[in-house]
């Protein structure tokens, strides 16, 4: 009978890493539209960050501690990033023209939000569910 | 106002996102995906109005200045294809409603659907080349995902080869772009023709011109990159067949005609009346004798899809205003018949559980309704007066004679022969004959299958009856784009 392998380096490690890797997409996400970053790839490294939960732990665990049904995900990046570039319609100026300001905000001191950014989240969100389904799909297709 | 433009690409990709998070109610995602299609088509009718009577619409997307930001540019041309793909896409909806299994129906069949059409429109409306190859992309892969629909293996080997030509067609559509950018610095449609112009489409521009038309042509299916098509029409349900049928092929149609009316027509010569009436006269010929050996339903309207789209290009090719808007009045006419035939090749296969012509016989005893609008559909693809098949192989073939391009109008004569022996042979076949199916199968109602295909074979009629203001309509966008300046003008705002 084979032994279960013993994953403590691996989950040890994967906790630790995993933070590092979350915020990082994160980062690059908020940096993406202005500087090298921006939804796709940010939305990817956290795809990638889920999968090492994933590969460390056992499938069912991850399933049941991430309720999220990825399909439902993709339908909801592509109304973000579709409905930033409606709303510029409604008053008025054409098709995806986009807005920017600066805010000061507590703690983080004065930031510039723009509405490229909530298209970048609408991006991160598609390509952070459909990387997700897709793999999971091929993952489970061997039961 | 100019945003109005922009709705026919983003009314079905908000309601294809919406679709994606309610995929699981398959009910609720057929009454919104319905309403819409209805709603796009009421819309493009308006906007079809609007154009015609106001000119040329622009929408400068972000509000970046053309030629450095993207455009969406609504002529008569782009608002005349938008109004039949919508038509077609609503017809073949609506034939779907009753038709898709619903195990079919439950796999994401309604989201594929909308965005396909978002990337049809987006193809007719863009102004920007790269633009145009995204929306090809959009629409691309929105059509693997409804050609292995179902996944049977018949299905799944087939769409393989589809997928691969297509996957070539579009590497080599990013080099082209990529060379084109290389000699004149832009990607705006209007900017590149102007350009072209001042050069006088020398040198590797006319390879340039080639590339185009080969990646086009193999989405068109003009020989010798037609041989994907039959096999790979033939595996998905009829509805996307159809849907296939009257919609892809014709945006393939559409970019030849676009980029050699616009940019590409300095060098007639060679590509006019050179390149595209060869290719025309030959893929013509092919197409009609394929439809002739087949002993299949879909496969036969498969190939006639292949001769008939080669009438637009021989139009084109000639490049006299008449044989051009006679080009457009056939895109007019095939967008609506040949989805119409598809759809019929579905009805009876509802009824007698086969496509094979020599399965079926005398289904005008038990359907005669069915038996005579497949009639007067076939008649009109067959090109009898007073139909609107007819009236739009006129022009092209006079305007061949007139402009002494004797060979590839006698081919087009003789191609109308052989489309009329298809045509009858499917009706002798089909509906004469001896009963062949049970007689339970007998009397299965068609009356509701029936009811989608009844606004377009009302409208071959009427095109045919009413063929005055429609080739007047023909000719003013056949002017229109044979004179760029208009287009240009209205992009580049001098």
């Amino acid at each position: 009978m084979m032994q279960k392998p013993n994953n403590m380096m691996l989950q040890t490690l994967a906790r630790l890493i995993i933070l590092i890797i979350l915020s990082f997409s994160i980062y690059l996400l908020l940096a993406g539209h202005n500087s090298p970053g921006g939804g796709f790839v940010g939305g990817l490294m956290t795809a990638s960050a889920i999968l090492i939960l994933y590969l460390s732990f056992d499938l069912k665990s991850i399933q049941k501690a991430i309720k999220f049904d990825y399909i439902k995900i993709i339908g909801m990046g592509l109304l973000f990033a579709s409905l930033t570039g409606v709303v510029s319609m409604l008053f008025g100026f054409p098709f995806l023209k986009h807005f920017f300001d600066y805010f000061t905000l507590p703690i983080l001191g004065e930031v510039e939000l723009t509405t490229a950014m909530v298209f970048d989240l609408g991006v991160y969100f598609v390509v952070l569910a459909s990387a997700l389904t897709i793999i999971l799909t091929i993952a489970e297709d061997d039961k | 106002m100019n945003n109005i433009v922009i709705l026919p690409i983003i009314i079905p990709f908000i309601i294809g996102a919406i679709l994606i998070i309610l995929y699981k109610r398959h009910a609720v995602q057929r009454v919104i995906s319905g309403i819409t299609m209805l709603i796009l088509l009421a819309f493009s009718v308006f906007l079809a109005i609007y154009v015609y009577q106001h000119g040329t619409v622009v929408l400068e997307v972000g509000g970046w200045k053309a030629p450095f930001g993207i455009v969406i540019v609504a002529d008569m041309l782009s608002t005349l294809m938008l109004l039949l793909s919508t038509l077609v896409g609503a017809a073949c909806m609506f034939f779907a409603f009753q038709t898709i299994a619903l195990d079919r129906e439950k796999q994401f069949f309604y989201p594929l659907f909308l965005f396909l059409m978002v990337g049809v429109n987006g193809s007719f409306l863009t102004g920007d080349l790269f633009n145009l190859f995204v929306f090809f992309e959009v629409m691309l892969i929105s059509s693997y995902g409804l050609i292995v629909h179902g996944g049977t293996g018949y299905q799944l080997r087939e769409s393989f080869k589809y997928v691969i030509i297509n996957v070539f067609a579009s590497a080599l559509f990013v080099v082209a772009i990529a060379w084109i950018y290389s000699i004149v610095g832009t990607m705006n449609m209007a900017h590149i023709a102007q350009r072209v112009a001042e050069l006088d489409q020398a040198g590797a521009l006319n390879i340039i011109a080639i590339m185009l038309f080969i990646v086009f042509a193999s989405k068109g299916a003009l020989f010798p990159l037609h041989f994907w098509l039959p096999k790979s029409y033939y595996g998905p349900p009829a509805a996307i067949a159809a849907l296939f049928g009257g919609l892809l092929t014709k945006v393939g149609i559409y970019a030849i005609i676009r980029t050699f009316t616009l940019i590409f027509n300095h060098n007639l010569e060679f590509t006019h009346k050179g390149l595209l009436i060869t290719i025309a006269g030959v893929t013509m010929f092919i197409g009609a004798l394929g439809a002739i050996s087949q002993f299949d339903f879909k496969r036969l309207l498969s190939y006639l899809i292949i001769s008939q789209v080669s009438y637009m290009v021989m139009g084109l090719g000639i490049f006299t205003p008449l044989a051009v808007a006679g080009a457009i009045y056939y895109i007019a006419h095939h967008m609506i018949v040949e989805p119409a035939l598809f759809l019929f090749a579905g009805v009876t296969q509802k009824i007698t559980g086969t496509t094979d012509l020599k399965k079926m016989g005398g289904l005008i005893g038990t359907h005669p309704w069915l038996t005579w609008m497949f009639f007067i559909a076939a008649i009109s693809m067959a090109g009898i007066p007073p139909l609107s098949g007819f009236f739009s192989k006129f022009p092209i073939i006079l305007g061949g004679f007139e402009a002494q391009h004797y060979v590839i109008s006698g081919v087009a004569l003789l191609v109308g022969l052989l489309t009329l022996i298809t045509m009858m042979k499917i009706f002798s076949q089909v509906f004469w004959g001896k009963q062949k199916h049970t007689e339970e199968q007998g009397k299965i109602p068609v009356g509701k299958l029936l009811l989608p295909i009844l606004p377009l074979i009302a409208l071959t009629i009427i095109l045919g009856f009413a063929a005055e203001p429609m080739f007047t309509y023909s000719m003013g966008v056949a002017e229109e784009i044979m004179n760029p300046t208009n287009y240009i003008e209205s992009v580049l705002k001098e």
